[in-house]
Parts: structure tokens; C-alpha cells; sequence
């Protein structure tokens, strides 16, 4: 009788910690879900302002027709990247792209002084200073998920219910370019 | 993060409760030697009904009262898109849970403070001079030194431990004056024992009145100097860029001018002591470390940017032990320094006029600019249907004008 008691009490507390464990396995899993759509709003609307940034441009820099074709893919490449490592990618050269245009905007006076212009730059500017805090909350995220993930005993309901580890989430600055050329 | 407010929490308790022990002490001396009878307790409940007033006001809507009397405007973002971007993006990196809200002040002292007993109802406030004389990057740092008050909660605490030492302050004034204009009444008794000892506490009342209001300040400054270094700690590890922060803290050195009108309670809020013409100057009784030093604190970050890396400079300066805290420093994560190369770039070399321009449009002046350069700020109650440019003589309509306003840009 008292043998059964004491299999009954390690039975229950082995339910209870499973139940535990499961839980905060789920609410851990939440929070990587939500700092990711932290970075997803602001990717989204770097995306949407971009077309707006081309249309006030276009008119002022003739001679850069390259720079803007090249945010034009970057951007197309970045909405239709698949997974995390080619988001990131895709990101890093849109990153690029946009780099070199206001680079070579210092070249334009009349575009310098285009209330527009100024006001994208600043949301550009912005939104990509919001990805790059954003990414730093969301790693944090995922890494204390995965490690709750591998760690034993938790492990062992984390196999059972097919939870799997995250990606991190790097944007790779793109590859070395030549650095644009400045005429005086 | 975490650790910070719970050290916060425990130093900031022991503060109030031994500032509440002194405030009913005080109570007790003076209550007594008016009136050795009951008065000792009468005087302990006085002064706590004092206490808990104010502290009931200022839980009520302290920040909307600070808010208003410094002037302050709520500002959303197509009013202010930069300022509101930067609060947004350090909201971000603090991990606040909501948006704090963003005002501006039109005075052309340069300085900031944040408001809010909890993180999900905070403000944060600068004034135009700031704005006026900062870059994106120097702004940047200041926004996030007051988000750091905010998230480890010394907007709570150090307004809390505020108003306690301004309740021990009121009391001994209060007690002071009486004693210069009304004389000992009260102190005569018709027991000779009670009268003596009547006496003696009349002394120690006094005694306290005058001490207590010392040590009262003197506690809590030093705890407000250490906040100061661990929000400019905090704002470094969120900008990743500590030279930003010293950038801006030279320039609003350089250029104090006149007091803001605030309390003292609320001091230790501000990025700077408003109630010093002076940013430079450190005493036992100043809200706020000597700006040079924390200046020189910020520019000997080389080694990183995290809450580890700025206990190091903090050291190297002072050859001492630092500020942070042990249970802060086995947070802290490792971090570099962005470089000043990948720093947004500064987006007009002219902040001042949009500073101005910020405040003429919450005022609802119209902004007409003309082709010739000259921009034309037209009252909301300006009578006439249109006018011409002196200069270039170009004509234009008002009603087109409020039709097509001129696009917002960086503030």
C-alpha cells in the first residue's frame, strides 16, 4: 500500500514537471515568435518606403541608374528570400545598396535640399537602426530557446513534441564593392 | 537589465525608509517639546500625513503636473519624425514595454528629462535648445540615457526618495520659521520635570530641524550621483556608441543657460541639474556628477560598450571602486562599438531652424517657403487671403498654401 503511495507521489510529480516543462517550453517558443515580428514590421516597412525613395529620386540622378537598379533587385531578392540565412542576406545588400546611393547623394545638391528626400533618409535611416536593436532582442530569444532545447530534461519533451531549434539572425553586409567614385 | 532594477529596488527601499525614519523622528522631537504630553505622537502622525499627501499627489499625476509647468507639448511623429524615430529605436534596444510618450519644451536651454512611475506610462521630454544643438548620433545618446532612467527605474524611485527628503525639508522649515516668529509658546509647563525634559527635546528639535534637511540631501544626492553614472552606463550599451553621448554632453556643457523652473524632487530626472546655470560643478549637494567627469568616464570607453566596459573607464578614472555593482557586471554582455563610419549619418546642418520649425507648427503656424529662400511663418489667425514675397515678390495663397503644406523632414 505505502509502495503504491510513493509510486502514485513520483508519478504525480513526474506529470506536474512535464506538464512545467512543456509550458515553458511554448512560452519560450512565443517570445522568439514575438521579437521576430519586431524585426518583420520594420523589414516590411523598409520595403514599402523603398518604391517611394526610387520615385523622388529618379528625376535628380541621371548618371546613377545602376545604384538604383540595384536597390531595386536587393529589395525584390529580399521579399522573396527564403529563410532566415538568405533574408539576411538579401537584407545585407539592400543595406549596401541603399549605402551607396546616399553616398553618391552628397554629388546632387538640388536632391540634398529635397524635403522628400531628407524625410525617407531619416525613415531609412531609422527603420534599419530599429532592425539592427530589434535583432539583437531576438537572438537573445533564441538563444535561451535553444539552449532549453538541448538541455537536459527538458530535451526529452522537447523531442516529443518536435520542437526544433532556431536560426539566429544575421545580416551579412554584403560583399567588398568598389567604393563609388567621387568627381570633383 | 533585470539586475539592475532589483539592486535599484533594494538601495532605493533603504533609502526612503531611512528618510521616512528621519521624517518621523523629526516629527516626534518637535511634536514633544511643543507639547510633552501627547505631542511626540501627535507630532509623528503630522508628519506622516504630510508624507503620504504629497506622496498620494505625486503617484496621482506628478509627471503630467512636472509636464505642464515646464511647458511641455506631446509631439507625435509627423511632428518631430527624427526625435520620434530615435525614442523609438532606443525603446527598442531598452526592451521598454510600450512606447513612451515624446515631448518637446520651448526653451533654449539644452536638456531632457524622463517622467513615469512605471515603464508602460513614461514620457520623456527635451527641450528645443537640444534639439537645436545636436546631431542624430549625440541625440541618440542622450534619448537613451533617459530610457535608461526609465528602465531601471529611477523615474520611480528617486522620485519617490524625492519627495520623502521634501517632506523632512517642509517639516523643518515649517518647525524653523515658527520657532524664529512665534517663540517657544508651548514650551512653558506646569510640571518642572515635564518642563525640562520639554527643554532638552526643544534643543534636540532643533538640533534635527536644522541637521535632518543635511542629511537628508546628502543621502540622496550621493544616490542620485550614482544613478547619473549608471543611466550614462546604460545609455552606452544601448547606443553602442558611448563617444555620442560625450559628444552631446560637452556641447549642453558649453552652453547652460538659465534654470528650468522645476521641482527638486524631479532633478535627478534630467540629463543634466536644470537647477545649476553651470553643468560643470560637483558638490556633496548636486543631483548630478560633474559633466567633465562623466565626460572623460564616456571617452575612456575604448574597450567596448557594455556595462563592463564603462565599470573599467569608471575605475581608470577614479581609481576606485566603480559604480556599477558586482550583480550588474555577471549581466553584462559583451559588446563592441559601432564605428563612427556605420553612424547614420547627421541629416541637416541646420537643426536650430527646425527646432523652431517643430514648435511653430504645434503652435499651428502656417510654414510658407519661397522660392527666393525666404521661409514666411504665418500666424493661425492671419486675416488676410494672400500676400506677397518683399524679396522676390512672388505671390502666394494662403488657402494653397494650407492646402499643400510643406513636407515634415528631420527634427
Amino acid at each position: 500500500m505505502a509502495a503504491m503511495l510513493i509510486l502514485l507521489g513520483i508519478v504525480a510529480i513526474a506529470v506536474l514537471w512535464f506538464f512545467g516543462a512543456y509550458n515553458g517550453l511554448v512560452r519560450l517558443r512565443n517570445q522568439v515568435q514575438n521579437a521576430w515580428a519586431q524585426i518583420d514590421v520594420q523589414l516590411k516597412r523598409r520595403h514599402d518606403l523603398i518604391p517611394n525613395l526610387i520615385e523622388t529620386v529618379k528625376g535628380y540622378v541621371k548618371h546613377e541608374r545602376e545604384t538604383l537598379e540595384s536597390i531595386t533587385q536587393a529589395r525584390t531578392a529580399a521579399m522573396q528570400a527564403n529563410g532566415l540565412a538568405a533574408l539576411g542576406k538579401a537584407e545585407g545588400e539592400l543595406s549596401g545598396a541603399l549605402g551607396r546611393l546616399f553616398a553618391v547623394s552628397e554629388n546632387y545638391p538640388e536632391l540634398k535640399a529635397n524635403q522628400n528626400f531628407l524625410a525617407l533618409q531619416e525613415e531609412l535611416t531609422s527603420t534599419e537602426n530599429k532592425v539592427g536593436f530589434a535583432r539583437q532582442a531576438y537572438n537573445d530569444q533564441v538563444m535561451a530557446y535553444n539552449t532549453r532545447i538541448e538541455s537536459i530534461p527538458t530535451n526529452i519533451v522537447a523531442n516529443m513534441f518536435a520542437f526544433t531549434k532556431k536560426e539566429f539572425f544575421e545580416i551579412q553586409a554584403p560583399a567588398e564593392r568598389e567604393v563609388p567614385k567621387v568627381q570633383f | 537589465m533585470w539586475e539592475i532594477i532589483q539592486s535599484n529596488k533594494r538601495k532605493s527601499a533603504i533609502l526612503i525608509v531611512v528618510l521616512a525614519l528621519v521624517l518621523m523622528l523629526m516629527g516626534y522631537a518637535i511634536g514633544f517639546s511643543l507639547e510633552p504630553g501627547g505631542g511626540g505622537s501627535l507630532g509623528v502622525l503630522i508628519a506622516m500625513g504630510i508624507w503620504l499627501v504629497m506622496m498620494l499627489v505625486n503617484m496621482a499625476g506628478g509627471e503630467k503636473i512636472l509636464l505642464a509647468s515646464a511647458g511641455a507639448r506631446e509631439v507625435k511623429h509627423d511632428d518631430a519624425p527624427q526625435l520620434y524615430n530615435i525614442v523609438e529605436e532606443m525603446k527598442i534596444a531598452a526592451g521598454l514595454p510600450a512606447m513612451p510618450k515624446v515631448y518637446i519644451i520651448d526653451s533654449a536651454t539644452p536638456n531632457a528629462f524622463a517622467v513615469g512611475l512605471k515603464p508602460e506610462r513614461a514620457a520623456v521630454a527635451v527641450t528645443t535648445g537640444l534639439l537645436g544643438r545636436l546631431n542624430r548620433d549625440e541625440l541618440q545618446g542622450v534619448i537613451a540615457h533617459e530610457l535608461g532612467h526609465i528602465g531601471n527605474r529611477d523615474t520611480l524611485f528617486m522620485t519617490l526618495a524625492g519627495v520623502t527628503m521634501g517632506a523632512v525639508i517642509l517639516i523643518a522649515d515649517i518647525y524653523l520659521r515658527g520657532m524664529i516668529y512665534g517663540g517657544g509658546r508651548g514650551r512653558r509647563s506646569s510640571n518642572k520635570s515635564e518642563g525640562q525634559a520639554a527643554a532638552i527635546m526643544a534643543i534636540v528639535a532643533l538640533v534635527m530641524a536644522i541637521l535632518a534637511p543635511l542629511m537628508a540631501q546628502l543621502l540622496y544626492f550621493a544616490c542620485s550621483r550614482r544613478r547619473e553614472y549608471l543611466a550614462d552606463a546604460s545609455s552606452a550599451q544601448f547606443t553602442r556608441y558611448p563617444q555620442g553621448l560625450a559628444s552631446a554632453l560637452e556641447k549642453i556643457a558649453s552652453s547652460q543657460g538659465a534654470e528650468l523652473k522645476v521641482s527638486r524632487a524631479v532633478a535627478p530626472m534630467f540629463i543634466v541639474n536644470p537647477l545649476a546655470a553651470q553643468g560643470s560643478s560637483t558638490s556633496l549637494f548636486s543631483t548630478h556628477p560633474s559633466t567633465t567627469e562623466r565626460i572623460r568616464v564616456l571617452r575612456g570607453m575604448t574597450g567596448g560598450s557594455s556595462l563592463a566596459a564603462y565599470e573599467e573607464a569608471f575605475k581608470a578614472q577614479h581609481n576606485s571602486h566603480g559604480v556599477v555593482g558586482a550583480r550588474n557586471l555577471a549581466a553584462s554582455v559583451e559588446q563592441g562599438i559601432q564605428k563612427p563610419e556605420a553612424a547614420p549619418p547627421l541629416l541637416s546642418a541646420k537643426p536650430w531652424r527646425e527646432a523652431k520649425d517643430i514648435v511653430h507648427r504645434m503652435n499651428e503656424t502656417l510654414i510658407v517657403p519661397c522660392a527666393c529662400g525666404i521661409r514666411f511663418k504665418i500666424p493661425a489667425d492671419f486675416n488676410q487671403s494672400a500676400f506677397d514675397c518683399p524679396k522676390c515678390g512672388t505671390h502666394h495663397d494662403i488657402a494653397d498654401a494650407r492646402n499643400n503644406p510643406e513636407p515634415v523632414q528631420g527634427g
